[in-house]
């Protein structure tokens, strides 16, 4: 089994040399690693504007690009919240709470050494992870059918929506939402149109892309024109400033350790954010703390430990991803929708139908963490000057790029009319309180979802207790049930405590 | 500051610990409830079907039965707090959003009837004006920098289907 998998992880790092493919790895890291450190663009936006590019490329190349963004926009994301405290990222806000007190004192050069070394290996444990839990989890997954298939992403969709950020109830809402937008074109059993109010265009349903640039791309500079504030700091950054003391290094260790643990917990719960992960490591950290006061003036322990979360978490939530082709958050949901894209359907067979794939992605996360870290190292210069570029600049550009690569996916104006609809919803959505991360989730999983309902219940014979007769099936709505209760008796708890705090 | 880190990721938006204003969970559940009516509307034109046997219109129904539902619960807890004091948004930022969605628009328009360049050129200027720092010079030249990026690298390099200029 174990030397199965290694020889596994040798073929993988086989094909993430290869030159075509590493070269488009390196690309998304450094596009992504930019995009994450300005203001304004974050991994979502970067990932949605380069999408259109990877029609033209083979599969493995395009999974390689998408995910050296995602995770370059993360190391970037940890840059700007430590340096200039710009929560852009909501899963690096809590590194402000400590890293900006630290950068304000002069040790932010060895803050970020440190996230960049936590961040590293925390990586690397998720990655190990990867590689030896994803083939134990496709043999169960193999035992999968239609009810099952439903249930999982039952609680996917039901955790995404009430564990993310803001009001569950609200979560829930949009979730659904998402789900309806994926109805939107052509019924795959019976042919028959649904919403497509009569335009051609919308008869293979709401382009992937446009969603996710509306969404993540116009919906949020809608809200953010004039209302950027531009940090301009003469912050200079050397790599000489980024040894940390051994004080420093000594304190950050076990917080390291701890983070990791943390995020691998949360990415083995299905559909849990990054935002939360970080949150709570970081509380953890404040439990645990021997001098807990310092915390929000610059404790180390408190920037080493939620980024190390937020990068174990990550690792790990590939696997079911790869393994069920059940996404757990919108940024997973994207990546599965890339591989749609390229008539590839992730599942329990793509390891052994697509072991380049699999593999070669593996591997290239080893390729990539290790990059950004010798990348990061000399560029912090640069993306600190670059942080400074005015917003006023970047969001016309951006637009054009998200005009253009929505033109290109089917080299039709109607997709750019798509994304300036969708992007009107989502900026309303927001402005009301809504978190739209979740509308990904439920749009790439509504098709498939639906499929395995239908199909579900056809084999039952129209019996919903099919659900609850196979044992698999069962545990999973047994975990959705236990999820509502539980958001239900939090609801009751805190509306008992405010009544006693403020009697009205 | 972090007394509670609960609270923050409760708030939706972490720089925002004020607390929410009514408005907005009202106005939040009467859109869901509306999209819900929509989708179950629509869902019954489709052939609902039996559960053993389903048509078309079950999925978009059931999906839209829920949304009704989760819709007036956020809009039944908006009115619940009713007494809470309310968020101090920003102003209404109209030239920013009339520009964006103008530029858009813009970009639709001229790419149909003039091509890449002027489709570029539009898109840019337009949205450009929606900052106030920014001066119709400024406007010009980011766009003229935009058309030179869509030639080259979109047109060029990446052999975009789309015509620099186009009569007709």
């Amino acid at each position: 089994m174990i030397e199965q998998s290694l020889a596994s992880l040798w073929y993988g790092f086989g094909v993430a040399f290869e030159p075509h493919n590493l070269m488009w790895s390196i690309f998304g890291i450094v596009v992504g690693n930019l995009m994450g450190v300005l203001p304004g663009l974050g991994a979502m936006a970067a990932m949605s504007i380069l999408l259109p590019l990877t029609y033209a490329m083979s599969p493995v190349a395009a999974v390689l690009m998408l995910a050296g963004i995602f995770y370059g926009s993360m190391y970037g994301g940890a840059i700007s919240a430590i340096l200039l405290n710009l929560p852009v990222h909501p899963p690096h806000a809590v590194a402000c709470l400590d890293g900006y007190p630290l950068t304000m004192k002069g040790r932010g050069g060895a803050v970020l050494g440190i996230a960049m070394v936590a961040s590293f290996f925390a990586a690397s444990i998720g990655i190990l992870v990867m590689i030896f839990f994803s083939p134990l989890l496709v043999k169960v997954a193999f035992k999968f059918g239609a009810a099952e298939l439903f249930s999982v992403m039952l609680l996917g969709l039901v955790a995404g929506s009430t564990m993310s950020k803001g009001s569950p109830v609200k979560g829930i809402a949009v979730t659904l939402f998402g789900l309806l937008l994926g109805i939107v074109g052509t019924d795959a059993n019976t042919g028959a149109m649904r919403f497509t109010f009569g335009m051609p265009g919308l008869e293979d349903g709401i382009n992937l892309i446009a969603l996710a640039m509306g969404l993540f791309g116009v919906g949020e500079f809608l809200l953010h024109v004039n209302r950027m504030k531009v940090v301009g700091s003469g912050l200079k950054m050397r790599l000489r400033d980024m040894r940390p003391t051994r004080d420093e290094a000594r304190r950050s260790f076990f917080p390291m350790i701890r983070g990791t643990l943390v995020g691998l917990f949360f990415g083995a719960l299905p559909g849990t954010g990054p935002t939360i992960t970080t949150f709570v490591a970081y509380a953890l950290e404040n439990k645990v703390a021997k001098n807990p006061e310092k915390f929000g003036h610059g404790a180390i322990e408190g920037v080493a430990s939620p980024e190390a979360a937020s990068h174990s978490k990550t690792q790990v939530d590939f696997i079911p991803t790869m393994t069920l082709g059940i996404p757990g958050d919108e940024v997973m949901a994207l990546m599965l929708g890339a591989l749609l894209i390229q008539g590839i359907q992730p599942g329990p067979q793509l390891i052994v139908s697509h072991p380049d794939i699999f593999w070669g992605l593996i591997a290239s996360f080893w390729v990539g963490n290790l990059l950004l870290l010798v990348l990061n190292m000399p560029l912090i210069s640069i993306w600190v000057k670059l942080l400074q570029a005015p917003y006023r600049y970047l969001f016309p550009s951006a637009l054009l790029f998200i005009a253009i690569g929505c033109y290109s996916a089917n080299n039709s104006l109607f997709e750019v009319g798509e994304v300036l609809v969708l992007g009107i919803v989502g900026a309303v959505l927001i402005y009301l309180d809504f978190s739209v991360a979740t509308v990904l989730l439920g749009f790439v999983l509504g098709p498939m979802m639906e499929q395995n309902f239908r199909r579900a219940l056809l084999l039952s014979h129209g019996d919903l207790f099919t659900f609850v007769e196979h044992p698999i099936s069962a545990g999973f709505i047994a975990a959705t049930a236990l999820l509502i209760a539980a958001q239900i008796l939090v609801f009751i708890w805190k509306g008992k405590r405010k009544t006693l705090e403020q009697p009205a | 500051m972090l007394g509670s880190p609960t609270k923050l990721i409760r708030r939706g938006k972490t720089r925002n610990l004020r607390e929410r204003s009514i408005n907005k969970d009202y106005y939040g559940g009467v859109l869901i409830i509306i999209i819900g009516l929509g989708a179950v509307f629509g869902g019954m034109s489709y052939q609902i079907g039996t559960l053993s046997e389903m048509g078309p219109g079950f999925f978009p129904a059931a999906v839209g039965t829920l949304m009704v539902l989760t819709g007036a619960i956020i809009a039944a807890e908006g009115l619940r707090r009713k007494t809470v004091a309310t968020d101090h948004d920003p102003p209404p930022e109209w030239r920013g959003w009339l520009c964006i969605v103008g530029g858009i628009v813009a970009f639709i328009v001229l790419g149909e009837y003039g091509g890449l360049l002027p489709a570029t050129f539009g898109i840019v200027f337009i949205s450009a004006l929606g900052d106030r720092q920014n001066t119709v010079k400024n406007a010009a030249a980011l766009a003229v920098a935009g058309c030179m990026v869509s030639t080259i690298i979109f047109w060029w390099m990446l052999q975009l289907q789309f015509p620099l200029l186009r009569w007709s």
